[in-house]
């Protein structure tokens, strides 16, 4: 009980910090915008013909790329959460945390759900984008749903990673910095190209990397390519993410502090 | 014989004053940091409704201690109880007594001060109304009134460090951590937080009070406790510690060496700084010895470029403890 009400308190005060300067969330907009602009005004014409050639892909190239860069924004605005936890733990305010009687978790648990909603709300904001900019969903309101689910739990288990990664880091610089290579992953995955387009190597990992699956089941959800067996492996990949980030988090955040 | 029923009463009262329960007691207290003993062995009594100072220089363990006591960090070894509770076997019963300020602004930098508090007041528990009605009180008491809904960057030092003593208030707790409360502080604001503090101690909150200044300590304490390199190295009132040091002196400064050597063959020295050009003197701070000594320097023509009278003071307790372990 207590639990559910400080978690709701230390909410409250994630909101108000986030509603008071938005610049993180906003900023996490930006980078899948500005991909976005840069792959289908300045790249997209070269690219579409070259995807369409290689995997048969028909419409525009931005109907190829918003999945990935969907993801995009949601691993970015995740990730976010890395630089809000680490801040946090550097600021004073945490040591009187744990010097009162509330529930231990709480602190966590309301950074991770402030995130779900400002991922929630980031994402939104990059698919009106790529809506505006041309991309046209053709599928049923299941199908949506089903891939609003799908990003909603992948964005609960980067969240819990970003949680671990703020932790761990030092400072904010370092915590911004870690999370750069996961936002940056899809590019290395089915994002931008067919993964059966690149070197050998290369194309194995991009076809077994954890974002590939979420990408091909929100292009197949979304645009009704053919899906396969990745829902299910999306779904396998985010919950291992989830398990070991939170894992990870609740390790570095009970461990007896040195100093 | 009729007396008899009121000297039992005064030996009762006596009694139960000596058994009120501590609120800190600590014996064999250690913390080690790889091959670096921070706290060697520690062993302190706080009586409830006292302040107690813990008086030491940068790195002699007081941060340690109170971040030890405060459920912050495990201690590697010894036994404590705080606030009624075994620190060791009971942190949340010990944090449910207990209110802290640290050295750093524990406070939230964005959000104003009244949400600051409410926060506070929402984290015990104290309910919508009840929190709110504490949080304005406070925000009054603590004369922040005026920024109570400014943002925390518009705040000086002072009001930070008001506000942080704020937020450890709301939940009126009676054993209070004080870790270095007026560090950075300028003294007006120095002086309006030993004000704040001594009306804590009226109303029987009992102090556990960090400090590296003496006179904060020789004003707000009853009892004080000398760490140094991870030992106590004194304990007791200001006065009892006082009379751990040589009496009072005077010191005489010299325009030149030469001048230094002739005062030195003719007067009572204790002490004597060749750098400094100084000589100390044995004084009880009165006129009648004074003027005797006067006589003396006139009558050999002594040439004494600057007198100053100097009556023991905790700075000379403090630096006498901490100088036998400087190494």
């Amino acid at each position: 009980m207590n639990a559910l009400t400080d978690t709701a308190t230390m909410l409250r005060r994630n909101v108000r910090h986030t509603l008071r300067y938005p610049s993180m969330t906003i900023g996490s907009v930006f980078g899948p915008v500005i991909m976005l602009l840069l792959f289908v005004g300045v790249l997209g014409r070269t690219l579409g013909s070259g995807i369409a050639a290689a995997s048969g892909h028909h419409g525009g190239y931005i109907d190829y790329i918003a999945p990935g860069i969907i993801v995009m924004a949601v691993a970015s605005g995740s990730m976010a959460t890395a630089v809000a936890v680490c801040v946090d733990m550097t600021e004073g305010i945490v040591d009187r945390f744990r010097t009162m009687p509330i529930a231990r978790g709480s602190i966590l648990a309301a950074h991770v759900i402030n995130s779900m909603f400002t991922t929630v709300a980031s994402t939104a904001s990059v698919i009106a984008v790529a809506v505006v900019l041309g991309y046209r969903p053709t599928t049923d309101p299941v199908s949506w749903l089903a891939a609003v689910a799908l990003l909603l739990v992948l964005t609960f288990a980067l969240t819990w990673l970003a949680v671990a990664i703020g932790l761990v880091s030092g400072t904010p610089e370092a915590a911004s910095n870690g999370p750069m290579l996961i936002v940056f992953l899809p590019f290395v995955g089915s994002a931008f190209a067919p993964a059966a387009s690149m070197p050998a190597g290369i194309r194995q990992f991009a076809e077994y990397q954890p974002f590939t699956p979420v990408i091909e089941s929100v292009r197949g959800l979304l645009t009704g390519t053919p899906a396969g067996h990745n829902p299910v492996i999306a779904l396998a990949w985010s919950a291992a993410i989830a398990a070991a980030g939170y894992a990870w988090a609740r390790t570095v955040y009970t461990r007896p502090r040195a100093s | 014989m009729d007396d008899a029923p009121r000297y039992r009463q005064a030996i009762e009262t006596a009694l139960t004053s000596t058994n009120r329960p501590a609120a800190i007691e600590v014996t064999g207290l250690r913390k080690s940091y790889g091959d670096h003993t921070v706290l060697d062995g520690i062993d302190l009594t706080v009586q409830a409704g006292t302040v107690f100072a813990l008086l030491g220089p940068n790195g002699a363990g007081k941060t340690t201690t109170v971040r030890i006591l405060s459920t912050l960090i495990a201690a590697d070894g010894g036994e404590a109880r705080v606030a009624g509770r075994d620190l060791a076997r009971d942190p949340d019963g010990v944090r449910a007594g207990i209110g802290v300020t640290g050295q750093y602004s524990a406070v939230d930098a964005l959000l104003t001060g009244r949400e600051n508090l409410i926060l506070m007041a929402d984290l015990h528990h104290l309910g919508r109304r009840e929190g709110r009605r504490r949080a304005d009180a406070l925000l009054e008491r603590l004369d922040l009134q005026d920024a109570a809904n400014k943002p925390l960057s518009t705040y000086s030092g002072g009001m930070k460090r008001r506000l942080d003593l704020a937020m450890t208030l709301i939940a009126n707790p009676r054993l209070i951590f004080l870790d270095e409360p007026t560090t950075g502080l300028d003294p007006r604001s120095r002086r309006d937080l030993w004000e704040i503090i001594r009306g804590l101690v009226a109303d029987g909150v009992t102090i556990f009070l960090t400090t590296q200044y003496l006179e904060e300590a020789d004003r707000l304490a009853d009892r004080i406790a000398v760490l140094n390199g991870g030992r106590l190295v004194a304990e007791g009132t200001a006065a009892e510690l006082k009379r751990l040091v040589p009496g009072g002196h005077v010191l005489l400064r010299f325009a030149d060496p030469r001048s230094l050597d002739d005062a030195a063959r003719v007067l009572p020295v204790t002490s004597r700084d060749d750098d400094a050009l100084t000589l100390q003197i044995p004084s009880d701070g009165g006129v009648a010895s004074l003027s005797i000594l006067l006589d003396r320097i006139n009558a050999a023509s002594l040439d004494v470029r600057e007198l100053s009278i100097h009556m023991p003071d905790l700075d000379d307790v403090f630096l006498a403890l901490t100088e036998r372990n400087a190494r």
